[in-house]
């Protein structure tokens, strides 16, 4: 289908606001009167509070202090579980938990303050693994530790391993990762007796943080209002952490009766905020004489922190992707998600995907190596085709392009060349090089029956100036929102890009088409846009406005006569489910997700064996995504996607002592640079989906999966050692290839007090 | 921002003379602070010891570059551009300007200040082991006068030298006396920018037939300061290059150096890696 | 302590301000002068969010205490665009999709200024030491890179 909007690289609708630094994220706004608040935390990982001094020098009465007794509704951060408290209660589960709200008008006055308020307590014992939760030697959480459980079954798995020609185990296991969006949580409230309580902040989903504040403050919902300020990047960082940040702010509001602006630095961030689960994947696979999957038995499982919060649908993710892009006649997954005292993880980008991805696709080498076939011919044989059915026994009916673009992928990189030809190299050289695969796939929107179950609400609306503009509660925060979602409204009703607008996302005029995230925006908001502006066409013929062959100009004059006879013109629609999705929530199994999007990405690398660093000389990524609405916005999706993977896999490692991350800074937790991103080499394939916009499925999430995987299975290639562990540094690297036996390592303590801030 | 500025001096009294005077009036209470870049660094983070800052930056005096055919005296308020743009510098100390282009950022090289590198003293700085195979040499300035040390006798333990509470760093003495040498320096950092150092090691060497003639090695965050690694200069100098004599180098450095595990790295792979550089330095010499 | 009288020329514009000698010329721009454009993405000169041109230098102006910009002539994103148009730094990275969430890009574009300044036609090496010490954690510095190209009449 030719289109004349969707498909163009139109400008970002935003954008000159952003290259003019006219643009303004929550730190840039300011409020009459409005004073700044700070947060005192836990500086142990769990215990009982014996007391809280406020400690000489200040001039406390000129603060406002809140504590959990403030708290007017109920001391939670709802979300799912609604385990988590607003302010601990007596005890805490993690270090930085939050006890206790300040607020003063000099913002300057703020550090000095939290760290004169001294907190004693009686600590007990915590656990910071996986491995020590399972233990169950202290329970932290529930009866077990354990805040969600799924077991996923497909087929017979346990009388597959009789016909195994071979039977391959292998353990993989993934490091925590920080979001770091480059514009730290901030957030504005102001409480009011006749204005309600109104909250600006840097955030994904708006209705998350009214429905928190609901619960928090026992308002009725409309008298909160939630709106989003330019938001400096999310990866699902600000997917649940701003309702607490809004609820704190909210609080001190309330008590101070002053607007109240909080805004983490970095170090506070980095410390306090959500990360991507840790995880540990086992896999024991059946193998048939020719090569094929029989059976998988796979062990699932992440840590979540101290408290649920999206722990439960991280898992769920991970649990389905599990498989990958193979057929599987049988296959089994346990996945548990473990309580530990570390602040939660949450939310990033992939979400859980990216971590039992990373499992499989080693696995699937290393099946490989063991059984005597090519990487890319095991893969080959076990690829999903049209009419076969995944993990979860969903019938894909779609074609599916992964022959194609494995095939593509390795005309690109010369892969077969290239893996003689360092071999030979391998031999002589110090800097050993290797290309590595990833094949994936990425499912969007949210599982099974979640999208009925947000029954998001898109709207349109002809505006006194002219265009016409969308109400969604979807939020733009770089990756395209703004701009696709007009290209989308324009195209479908022959207008230009330019007549089509933004309303702010503000829950007093948005209607709720659910959060930002899940790769659902182009696929699910887009269609119901599509959907909306149809309907609004239709009400202008209906109304004899408006003759059904006509083109813009008539459109928007029946627009603006329709306003004038009716006062306005909006029209809204619900999503629609495509039909046929039956998802069986307790089996885990049907259709998982309306569609996925597909890929195979490529990494060649060179480990240099002076230093034992990776260099990533080339990088392929070629992804089927349904219909590219905006080449440069996906492109740059893409790439994006990819530079944070290479840095999961390489670089951005979590430091933790006793549950708190020590390397809370960007000098010395690592993410690339400039001159650490290899070129990248970006290739889409369109198989439109029937029930998307234009055949547009998600792909803000795909991206992510691919890199470490794919990466370091050329690493394995290029240094013949089977690495199972993200990140992998070059001391791992080091300690591997040299294989020495390790001497006990300094207090990390001592080291860092000794180095100070360097 | 952790700290309040309300509760911070800085003067800037714009002439060294009177920046002296200051610091001879009350010793100790004054921090001399030139490009920032470390001191406020640890000021954004509520860290600065020091309450009263007197200001170097841009002082004539101090941010120069002077060179005759004896010696090139580079102003200690001198930054990394300025040493990356002068082409007496770049000609004669190539291990110098390779060291400042990896220091921080641009925007950091244009404010970050080479006394400022040396009076930080921090083990892992960038240009110290080259400032050290170089022979530098300190002038010291106070109300007093002026005296000269030896900038490899200049640190005393891990961020303590030999500066007096009046004094700072007025410039550092070259001797363009190395163009015949083979120069390396590489350092490892945990990316390819903006990284402070695991290990950095900074080498000239000259051979001699199929001997070393003579060799400086000087190498940093092996240590609580750098280290002028003598112990294996000496087991290389008058030998041929054989994987014994680097086997017998990699264990004199060993000696001479106590790498950490910290947060960026660890000890073991400090010392092999160190000793993977020495090698790559001595297989480039004699290639 | 007690304040005292610093003068900036902010983007042409000469402004006293009266301030404490330690405060960060960041927050000065941002809160005194009203320059909201200029971000703190870390505090620690690591992201170049920050980053302004000061007499001509680029520098990271979470590091610099306000009295040391005492005269000194800066530039920041907001001083750049015409009064009808926009620079052409700033234009291609519209075209080229160089910016993304944004919270970089201030900082990006004026060390893409400072780049091009100093070099006008930069190799694809210079550019990321050009750009090394500003930190994207949306675009993986691709189109990034494309833009800086596209500015320097080198498309890639």
């Amino acid at each position: 289908m030719q289109t004349r909007v969707v498909g163009v690289s139109v400008p970002r609708k935003e954008g000159p606001a952003k290259l003019t630094g006219q643009a303004r994220y929550i730190d840039d706004l300011s409020l009459p009167g409005m004073i700044f608040g700070a947060t005192v935390r836990s500086t142990i990982a769990r215990g009982a509070i014996e007391q809280i001094r406020f400690g000489e020098g200040i001039a406390w009465h000129e603060f406002t202090i809140v504590t959990a007794k403030d708290i007017p509704g109920r001391n939670v951060v709802s979300l799912i579980m609604d385990d988590q408290p607003c302010l601990a209660d007596g005890t805490v589960n993690h270090p930085e938990e939050p006890i206790l709200l300040l607020a003063h008008p000099d913002r300057h006055a703020l550090a000095s303050a939290v760290a004169a308020v001294n907190v004693t307590y009686t600590p007990a014992p915590s656990i910071h693994s996986i491995e020590e939760s399972e233990r169950r030697e202290h329970i932290i959480w529930g009866k077990d530790n354990i805040f969600k459980s799924y077991r996923m079954e497909k087929g017979d798995v346990d009388q597959a391993w009789k016909d195994a020609a071979w039977i391959v185990e292998g353990e993989y296991s993934t490091g925590a990762q920080e979001q770091l969006y480059i514009e730290p949580n901030g957030v504005i409230a102001q409480a009011g007796s006749t204005t309600g309580l109104t909250i600006w902040g840097s955030m994904q989903c708006p209705f998350y943080v009214h429905k928190a504040l609901v619960a928090l403050t026992g308002l009725p919902a409309e008298s909160i209002r939630v709106i989003q300020a330019e938001t400096g990047g999310a990866f699902g960082g600000k997917e649940e952490y701003p309702s607490m940040l809004a609820a704190h702010a909210s609080l001190l509001a309330m008590k101070s009766g002053r607007p109240v602006k909080i805004i983490y630095d970095r170090m506070e961030d980095m410390a306090a905020t959500t990360k991507r689960h840790p995880s540990r994947t086992r896999h024991r696979t059946a193998i048939s004489a020719d090569g094929k999957l029989l059976a998988a038995e796979i062990d699932f499982a992440t840590d979540g922190g101290a408290y649920a919060t999206l722990s439960s649908t991280v898992l769920s993710r991970g649990t389905i992707h599990a498989g990958g892009p193979y057929y599987w006649p049988n296959i089994r997954v346990n996945a548990k998600a473990y309580a530990t005292n570390t602040p939660p993880h949450g939310a990033f980008r992939g979400f859980g995907a990216p971590q039992s991805l990373f499992a499989l696709e080693r696995h699937m080498d290393h099946i490989a190596k063991t059984i005597g076939l090519a990487p890319d011919e095991f893969r080959r044989r076990n690829l999903l085709h049209q009419g076969m059915t995944t993990a979860t026994n969903q019938v894909i009916h779609e074609p599916i392009v992964m022959d194609q673009m494995l095939e593509r992928a390795l005309e690109l990189t010369g892969y077969h060349a290239k893996v003689k030809q360092f071999a030979a190299h391998n031999q002589t050289s110090t800097k050993k090089k290797g290309i590595g695969i990833g094949a994936f796939l990425h499912g969007a929107g949210f599982t099974g029956s979640g999208e009925r179950y947000l029954n998001a609400l898109v709207g349109l609306e002809a505006t006194a100036a002219g265009g016409l503009r969308v109400l969604v509660s979807s939020t733009e925060f770089g990756q395209g929102t703004n701009t696709i979602l007009c290209q989308i409204a324009a195209e479908t009703l022959g207008l230009e890009y330019d007549d089509i607008s933004m309303a702010p996302v503000d829950t007093s005029i948005s209607p709720n088409s659910g959060p930002t995230v899940a790769s659902r925006t182009a696929m699910i908001i887009g269609k119901i846009v599509q959907t909306a502006a149809l309907k609004m066409r239709q009400t202008l013929i209906d109304s004899g406005l408006l003759e059904p062959s006509a083109g813009r100009e008539q459109f928007l004059a029946a627009c603006q006569a329709y306003r004038k006879q009716f006062g306005e013109l909006q029209s809204f629609s619900h999503y629609e489910a495509a039909p046929n999705i039956f998802w069986n929530d307790e089996l885990y199994s049907g259709e998982a997700y309306g569609a996925y999007a597909w890929a195979v990405y490529m990494a060649e690398v060179t480990v240099d064996t002076t230093t034992y660093s990776v260099t990533i000389d080339d990088f392929v990524a070629l992804q089927e995504i349904g219909k590219v609405i905006h080449p440069v916005l996906a492109g740059g999706q893409i790439e994006g996607g990819v530079a944070q993977g290479i840095g999961y896999a390489l670089y951005e490692k979590v430091v933790w002592k006793d549950g708190r991350m020590i390397n809370n800074q960007m000098t010395n937790y690592i993410m690339p640079t400039a001159e650490d991103i290899p070129p990248i080499r970006v290739y889409f394939e369109e198989v439109p989906y029937q029930y998307g916009p234009y055949g547009a499925k998600g792909i803000g999430e795909l991206p992510m999966d691919g890199p470490a995987p794919a990466i370091i299975n050329a690493v394995v290639q290029a240094t013949g050692i089977e690495f199972n562990s993200i990140p992998l540094l070059p001391e791992d690297i080091f300690r591997a290839m040299t294989a020495e036996p390790e001497r006990p390592a300094e207090s990390l303590e001592t080291a860092l007090a000794a180095e100070g801030s360097q | 921002m952790r700290s309040r500025p309300s509760e911070y001096e800085l003067l800037a009294p714009g002439k060294l003379s009177a920046v002296l005077d200051l610091l001879a009036k009350e010793p100790g209470v004054w921090m001399p602070i030139a490009g920032g870049t470390e001191l406020m660094v640890q000021y954004g983070a509520g860290r600065l010891p020091a309450r009263k800052l007197v200001s170097l930056w841009g002082l004539p005096e101090l941010r120069h570059i002077e060179s005759t055919t004896q010696e090139v005296l580079i102003g200690a308020g001198c930054t990394y551009t300025d040493l990356r743009n002068n082409a007496v510098v770049a000609r004669e100390f190539p291990l110098l300007v390779q060291a400042a282009s990896w220091t921080g950022s641009i925007a950091n090289q244009n404010r970050g200040t080479l006394g400022g590198n040396i009076v930080n003293a921090s083990p892992a700085a960038d240009s110290l082991p080259a400032l050290m195979v170089y022979e530098a040499e300190l002038l010291l300035t106070s109300a007093r006068g002026t005296r000269r040390m030896p900038y490899v006798e200049f640190h005393t333990g891990y961020k303590q030298t030999k500066l007096a509470a009046d004094e700072i760093i007025r410039a550092i003495a070259l001797q363009p006396r190395f163009s015949g040498y083979h120069a390396y320096s590489r350092k490892v950092g945990t990316r390819n920018a903006q990284a402070i150092a695991k290990l950095c090691l900074a080498a000239l060497g000259k051979i001699s037939g199929d001997e070393i003639e003579d060799v400086r090695l000087a190498i940093g965050s092996m240590a609580v300061t750098p280290v002028r690694l003598r112990r294996t200069e000496q087991v290389l100098v008058g030998q041929p290059y054989s994987a014994a004599l680097m086997s017998e180098a990699r264990q004199a450095m060993e000696a001479e150096v106590a790498p950490i595990d910290d947060i960026r790295s660890s000890a073991l792979y400090r010392l092999h890696v160190a000793g993977n550089l020495l090698q790559e330095f001595l297989e480039g010499l004699f290639a | 302590m007690s304040k005292c009288d610093v003068s900036l020329i902010v983007n042409g514009k000469t402004h006293t301000v009266s301030v404490y000698p330690m405060e960060r010329l960041l927050d000065v721009l941002r809160t005194k002068i009203g320059l909201t454009g200029t971000k703190e993405g870390c505090g620690e000169g690591e992201c170049g969010s920050c980053s302004v041109l000061m007499n001509g230098e680029l520098v990271n102006s979470c590091l610099v205490p306000v009295l040391q910009a005492e005269g000194a002539t800066l530039c920041t994103i907001e001083g750049l665009a015409g009064e009808n148009s926009l620079h052409p730094v700033q234009q291609a990275f519209l075209k080229c999709g160089g910016a993304q969430c944004g919270i970089c890009t201030p900082g990006m574009v004026m060390a893409t200024v400072h780049l091009l300044n100093h070099n006008p036609k930069p190799t694809l090496a210079q550019i990321r030491e050009g750009l090394g010490g500003n930190l994207c954690r949306c675009t993986g510095y691709t189109r990034i890179f494309d833009a800086v190209a596209e500015a320097a009449g080198n498309p890639r």
